[in-house]
């Protein structure tokens, strides 16, 4: 190997533990395409995020206590006591917001442009796993608070596992450890918020290793076969992401300090009451497009199927998609079809906040339609009849057209 | 055999987060039904959960009663939902998705049935608590519960 460090102790301890010249290939060399645009920088926007909520979320857990009693209170005492307990929160629950924005790009990003194509069908099906245990995560850590929609949303959730014929119901009383919400659960939640976080850096692990695999793809979306085609990736990305951090913080920082609450709901700052439902339960926004499929169908167990295989049906987009060009820029009808996904991801979002009645229910039924068809007859299809564009062997083609 | 040992090792773990001894000792109650007047009705905690006692008036057992029960959902007779038709005792927890349905208060919305209403999901139960219209799939259940004297009952 190449002596890479000057600096004699650091190269005596990665001779011995060569995590240095490991993080040196990943961060310093690492050849990455030349011509990736700012749609790129939401991978690492989504790594720092996940960074600064576990940060955000430690200090939480040294002032929070998981009892049905004191956790509504514990939150206020957070809100009011603790030396910027507000703060901290505030970084905590909008955070939740804005990397569940930042992941959302990032996965409309790989659709665009084909980035889960091979070779890098492991690479997304990571992040689709990554995107459930976010899920999982985001649900647990909104309970806590303890109160109005914290409760009642873990009502409506875990009840969706009543649906399973014939064992449901002992499995929901498994999950709450009693015969309703209550502090077993309460603490159960509390512990496995803490946990899964962790398992997420974990499989972000196995998402980059698989990512330097082959490389980041690209907006051109061909292999790049030519050296001059790839530049280390510092210091132009690193540059380039801390660019994007800037731009990051500075929304980031809007919402925290001018409209904490704007993305969250008021209810949530009643204490829970297990005998008082609110008149119009809601999830919060990122969970609403998912949310209108569950309400889309007549039948509970059909609901919920259809709402786990929206998110399930990710996992195999690699083959549904038959066709072989990776970009959209070259497919002129998917293209088309690609906007008209994002467009209805949007109404079943919107429809989601409605209550599921009369013209929204409606809505909401052609909307799931068309968000499955996508996938299931949009994408093979077009992979065999769409006449697409030349692709040209090269990425400097393109840029010198312009 | 290993495997069948270590699947046998993980049990205590699983079990460990089923209902502790204390959450199952609370398991019965006993409620006193003399001061609910007729047509009105006291909602009572069991296990956690909401119990609706409904002091049922003569309209409401007779609508409950001649409704035709081939057109429901989840067809059940009338009687068998109750001990004395007056009192009608059931779980309070819409069978869709857990919310608490309305129609307690008599200015509650009671629903197209005049009975309860999930403002959730928008299912419809009718004063007899059996589903009528929405996506709820099965009647709200009926607790166990015995008639100690005439004016008092014990859940569970």
């Amino acid at each position: 190997m190449v002596k890479k460090f000057k600096n004699k102790t650091l190269a005596w301890l990665d001779y011995r533990l060569p995590v240095f010249s490991v993080l040196h290939e990943a961060l310093v060399t690492h050849p990455t395409p030349r011509n990736l645009n700012y749609w790129w920088n939401f991978g690492s926007l989504a790594g720092i995020t996940l960074l600064i909520m576990i940060v955000s979320g430690l200090v939480l857990s040294m002032h929070y206590v998981p009892h049905v009693d004191h956790a509504f209170d514990s939150v206020e005492h957070i809100m009011r006591d603790v030396n910027y307990g507000w703060l901290i929160r505030y970084i905590h629950s909008v955070g939740a917001s804005m990397f569940f924005l930042i992941v959302y790009i990032h996965i409309a990003r790989g659709l665009y442009y084909g980035s889960y194509k091979s070779p890098r069908e492991v690479l997304w099906g990571l992040g689709i796993i990554i995107f459930m245990l976010m899920i999982a995560t985001s649900f647990l850590g909104y309970t806590l608070p303890w109160g109005q929609m914290s409760f009642w949303g873990a009502t409506v959730i875990t009840n969706i596992f009543t649906a399973i014929p014939l064992i449901g119901d002992n499995i929901i009383t498994w999950i709450w450890g009693g015969y309703s919400i209550d502090n077993p659960t309460l603490n159960r939640f509390y512990s496995l918020h803490f946990l899964i976080p962790f398992l997420i850096v974990g499989v972000v692990f196995f998402h980059i290793v698989a990512l330097h695999k082959f490389g980041s793809n690209n907006p051109v979306g061909i292999d790049l076969t030519n050296k001059k085609e790839k530049i280390p990736f510092h210091p132009y990305y690193t540059i380039k992401d801390l660019f994007g951090f800037g731009i990051f913080f500075t929304i980031f920082s809007l919402f925290i300090f001018f409209a904490p609450n704007v993305l969250g709901h008021p209810d949530n700052y009643i204490p829970a009451d297990p005998l008082v439902t609110p008149s119009h339960i809601v999830p919060e926004w990122y969970f609403l497009p998912f949310y209108a499929m569950l309400r889309a169908v007549p039948d509970k167990l059909l609901g919920v199927i259809v709402m786990l295989s929206s998110l399930f049906i990710l996992f195999i987009i690699p083959w549904l998609d038959t066709c072989k060009i990776r970009s959209s820029k070259f497919r002129p009808f998917y293209k088309q079809f690609y906007w008209i996904f994002i467009f209805n991801f949007f109404i079943l979002m919107w429809v989601g906040s409605k209550v599921p009645e009369g013209y929204f229910l409606i809505i909401s039924r052609i909307s799931t339609i068309y968000y499955f068809a996508h996938f299931l007859i949009v994408m093979p299809l077009l992979g065999k009849f769409e006449k697409t564009l030349p692709v040209p062997n090269n990425i400097f083609v393109i840029s010198q057209k312009k | 055999m290993s495997a069948i040992g270590a699947g046998l090792a993980v049990w205590p773990f699983i079990d460990s987060m089923n209902p502790s001894a204390d959450v199952l000792a609370t398991g019965v109650k006993e409620v006193n039904l003399d001061n609910i007047k007729k047509g009105s009705s006291i909602t009572v905690k069991w296990r956690g959960k909401p119990i609706f006692i409904k002091h049922r008036t003569d309209e409401e057992i007779k609508e409950a009663q001649e409704v035709n029960i081939n057109q429901l959902k989840d067809p059940q007779k009338d009687q068998d939902r109750v001990v004395h038709p007056e009192w009608l005792v059931i779980i309070g927890i819409c069978t869709h998705l857990g919310c608490i349905p309305s129609g307690q208060k008599n200015t509650d919305t009671k629903g197209d049935f005049n009975g309860w209403f999930c403002p959730c999901h928008g299912s419809h139960y009718d004063s007899s608590g059996r589903i009528r219209k929405g996506p709820a799939p099965k009647n709200l259940q009926v607790p166990k519960y015995t008639f100690i004297n005439k004016n008092k009952i014990r859940i569970g």
